[in-house]
C-alpha cells in the first residue's frame, strides 16, 4: 500500500510554513556556527576546511592552468613583437642598477664587519619554497589564496608569504598537500612594519581594498608619501626588511601602501619557512603570572629547612653584633666631644662610614666609549646614546648626577626613532 | 492505437539540485587566478540568484537547506567565518517567502528592485558581522565592487522564475 493511499492522504502540510520553519532553524544553526568558529587554526572546524580545502585545491589546479598555458603562449607571442623594446629596457634598467650593485656588495662587507663586532647575532638564513596559486577569493570580507603546497613539504602556519616583488600574505592553514594562504589586503590581516626613512612603526591593517591602511602611527611627519615600508620583525611573526611598499594618501584621507606584490601577477610565490621564536614556547608559558613556578615546587627537606633557619640565626646574631658596636662607638663618641674642644680635633674612624654601594661603579672603563666591551645593541636608543656623552667628575668611585641632563643632549646624536 | 503524451516532471533536481551545482562550478571556476591586463575575474556571490528565485519558483523544505550547504561551502572556499554567506542567503530566502504574495505575477522592473533590495541587504548584514568579529570595516568601495556583479545576474534569476514557476501542474 503506497503513503497516498493510507490514513494520511488528506494532510495537508503548508509549505510555506514548514519551508519558514526550516529557514528559522537553518539560521539559527549559522548563528551557532558564527559564534564557534573563530577562523584560526585552533578553531573546531579547522579540519572540515583543510577537508574541502584538499579538495577544492587541484580541482581549482584544474580550472588554472588553461589559463596558465594561455598566459604562457602570449608571453611567448608577445616577447617577439616587443622583445626590442624589452631589450632596450633592460639595458637601461641594467645600467642604472649597476652602482647599487657596487654599493650593495661594499655595505654587506661593513655591515658583516660590524656584526662581528658588536657581537651581533643576525638572523639565520630562511629556507623557501614555492607553490603556485591555485585558488583565489577576492570579495570585501575576504582575501585569500590555496596554494598547491602544504605541510607535507614544511609548510607551517604563520610563514611569510612572497612573491618576487615583496610580501604577498601569510599561511594561516595547512594540508598536507595545499595551505591557505591569507592576504595582506585581508580584513583580519595585521603586520607590524617600519618606515625605512624615520624608523617610524606602524600596523599595516588590510581592510578588503587594495590598498591596506597605515594604523596606529606615531609621531608627526613620521611618514611621507613614497616613503619604503618594510616589515619590523616585531613579535617574530616575521623576519625584519621584508619589502612591503610604499607610502600614499587615501582618497579618504588616510595612510596607506601601495604593495609591491601587485607589481605583478600573484601565481607563483615563496613561502618563507621562518620560524616565529614564539612557537618555541607555549603560550601559557609566555602568559603565565610571575613566580607562578613557585607552585610547583617540591617542599624543602629537613636538611635543607635546617641549613635555612642556620642561615636566618645567624644573620640574626650578626645584625645584633652589628647594634651593639654601632653603640658603642656613639657613646665613646659623646665621652671624646669635651675633649675635642682643643686645637687639633680628631675625627673618629668609625664616622668615615664607605660610600652608598648604589652611588658607586667599579673602576674599570664600563663607562668609555670602547665598542670591544659595551653591550651590542643594533639602533642605540636615545637614551644609550645620551648616556655616553654624561659627564662624570674625575673620581673613579663615585658618580655624580649631572646637574642638568638637557644640556648633554645636544651632543648627543639623534635617535633614529626620535620622530615618536 | 494509443499516442504517447511526453510529460514533462518538474522535480528538485531539475529546479534545486542542478542549479545549485552549476553555481557551485560557476563560483570555483570564477575563484582562477587569473590577471590580465591587471584586472581580475569578477567574483559576484551567485548563490544570491538561486536565493531570490527558489522562494518565487516554490516554498520548499530543501531549498533552505541546500542554500545553507551552499553558503557553507563559499565560506570554506572563500575562507570567510564559517555561517556567513549562509546567513545571508537565508536572509534573502526569508524576506522573498514573507514578500511572496505580493512578489507573484509582478513585472520584471518590481523583481529586479526587490532583488537588489534584497542583495543589499544581505550584504549589509556581512558587512555588520565581519566588521563585529574582524574589528576592522571593509572597504565600501571593495563591497560594491562585489554588489555589482551581483546584481548584474539578475537575468539568470529571472530566467529560472520564468521557467519553473508554473513548471508543476500541482502548484498553480
Amino acid at each position: 500500500m503506497a503513503f497516498r493511499d493510507g490514513p494520511f492522504e488528506n494532510i495537508k502540510v503548508p509549505l510555506v510554513l514548514t519551508a519558514a520553519l526550516t529557514v528559522l532553524a537553518a539560521v539559527v544553526g549559522c548563528v551557532l556556527l558564527l559564534i564557534s568558529d573563530a577562523r584560526a587554526q585552533t578553531s573546531p572546524y579547522q579540519p572540515v576546511r583543510s577537508g574541502v580545502e584538499a579538495v577544492a585545491g587541484p580541482v581549482g589546479g584544474i580550472f588554472a592552468a588553461p589559463v596558465r598555458w594561455f598566459g604562457h603562449a602570449s608571453d611567448y607571442v608577445g616577447d617577439y613583437f616587443f622583445a626590442v623594446s624589452e631589450n632596450r629596457r633592460l639595458k637601461a634598467e641594467l645600467a642604472e642598477l649597476q652602482p647599487w650593485r657596487d654599493q650593495a656588495i661594499a655595505l654587506k662587507n661593513v655591515n658583516a664587519r660590524y656584526e662581528v663586532m658588536l657581537g651581533i647575532r643576525p638572523e639565520p638564513p630562511v629556507a623557501m619554497q614555492t607553490a603556485r596559486s591555485i585558488l583565489d577569493s577576492r570579495g570585501p570580507f575576504s582575501k585569500a589564496r590555496l596554494l598547491d603546497a602544504g605541510s607535507a613539504t614544511g609548510v607551517k602556519v604563520g610563514n611569510p608569504v612572497i612573491n618576487e616583488h615583496g610580501l604577498v600574505g601569510r599561511v594561516v592553514g595547512t594540508s598536507p598537500g595545499v595551505s591557505r594562504m591569507l592576504l595582506v589586503t585581508d580584513v583580519a590581516s595585521q603586520i607590524p612594519i617600519l618606515i625605512d626613512r624615520t624608523d617610524a612603526r606602524a600596523i599595516l591593517r588590510g581592510d578588503g581594498s587594495g590598498n591596506p591602511r597605515l594604523d596606529f602611527m606615531r609621531g608627526v611627519g613620521s611618514v611621507q608619501i613614497g616613503d619604503l615600508i618594510l616589515s619590523s620583525g616585531d613579535g617574530g611573526g616575521l623576519p625584519r626588511g621584508v619589502p612591503i611598499g610604499v607610502a600614499a594618501r587615501g582618497i579618504d584621507g588616510s595612510w596607506r601602501v601601495k604593495l609591491f606584490s601587485d607589481r605583478g601577477a600573484i601565481d607563483y610565490v615563496r613561502i618563507m619557512l621562518f620560524e616565529d621564536f614564539g612557537q618555541l614556547i607555549g603560550a601559557d608559558d609566555l602568559n603565565a603570572p610571575p613566580l607562578a613556578a613557585l607552585g610547583t615546587l617540591t617542599e624543602a627537606t629537613a636538611e635543607q629547612a635546617g641549613t635555612i633557619t642556620d642561615a636566618a640565626a645567624r644573620r640574626t646574631a650578626e645584625r645584633a653584633q652589628a647594634e651593639q658596636r654601632r653603640a658603642t662607638a656613639a657613646a665613646a663618641t659623646a665621652a671624646a666631644r669635651p675633649e675635642a674642644a682643643g686645637p687639633h680635633p680628631v675625627v673618629p674612624a668609625a664616622r668615615v662610614a664607605p660610600p652608598p654601594a648604589a652611588r658607586t661603579v667599579p673602576p674599570p672603563a664600563v663607562r668609555t666609549a670602547s665598542p670591544s666591551i659595551r653591550p651590542a645593541t643594533p639602533r642605540p636608543t636615545g637614551a644609550a646614546v645620551s648616556s655616553t656623552a654624561r659627564p662624570y667628575v674625575s673620581s673613579p668611585h663615585r658618580v655624580v648626577d649631572p646637574p642638568a641632563a638637557p644640556t648633554a643632549a645636544p651632543t648627543a646624536a639623534p635617535s633614529p626613532g626620535g620622530t615618536e | 492505437m494509443r499516442r504517447l503524451v511526453a510529460v514533462r516532471v518538474v522535480g528538485p533536481v531539475q529546479w534545486i539540485v542542478i542549479p545549485a551545482f552549476i553555481t557551485l562550478a560557476v563560483t570555483i571556476l570564477l575563484a582562477t587566478p587569473v590577471e590580465l591586463f591587471g584586472l581580475h575575474l569578477p567574483e559576484p556571490v551567485i548563490p544570491m540568484m538561486l536565493a531570490f528565485a527558489w522562494p518565487l519558483i516554490r516554498p520548499s523544505v530543501t531549498g533552505p537547506l541546500v542554500l545553507t550547504l551552499l553558503g557553507l561551502i563559499l565560506d570554506v572556499l572563500t575562507y570567510g567565518p564559517l555561517g556567513l554567506w549562509a546567513l545571508a542567503l537565508l536572509a534573502i530566502y526569508a524576506v522573498v517567502l514573507a514578500s511572496r504574495s505580493f512578489l507573484i505575477g509582478q513585472d520584471t522592473a518590481v523583481l529586479f528592485a526587490w532583488y537588489a533590495a534584497c542583495c543589499s541587504l544581505a550584504f549589509l548584514m556581512a558587512w555588520l558581522i565581519v566588521t563585529l568579529i574582524a574589528r576592522n570595516p571593509p572597504s565600501i568601495l571593495s563591497l560594491i565592487a562585489q554588489i555589482v556583479p551581483t546584481l548584474l545576474l539578475f537575468p539568470f534569476a529571472d530566467h529560472m522564475i520564468e521557467r519553473f514557476e508554473d513548471g508543476d501542474v500541482r502548484f498553480r
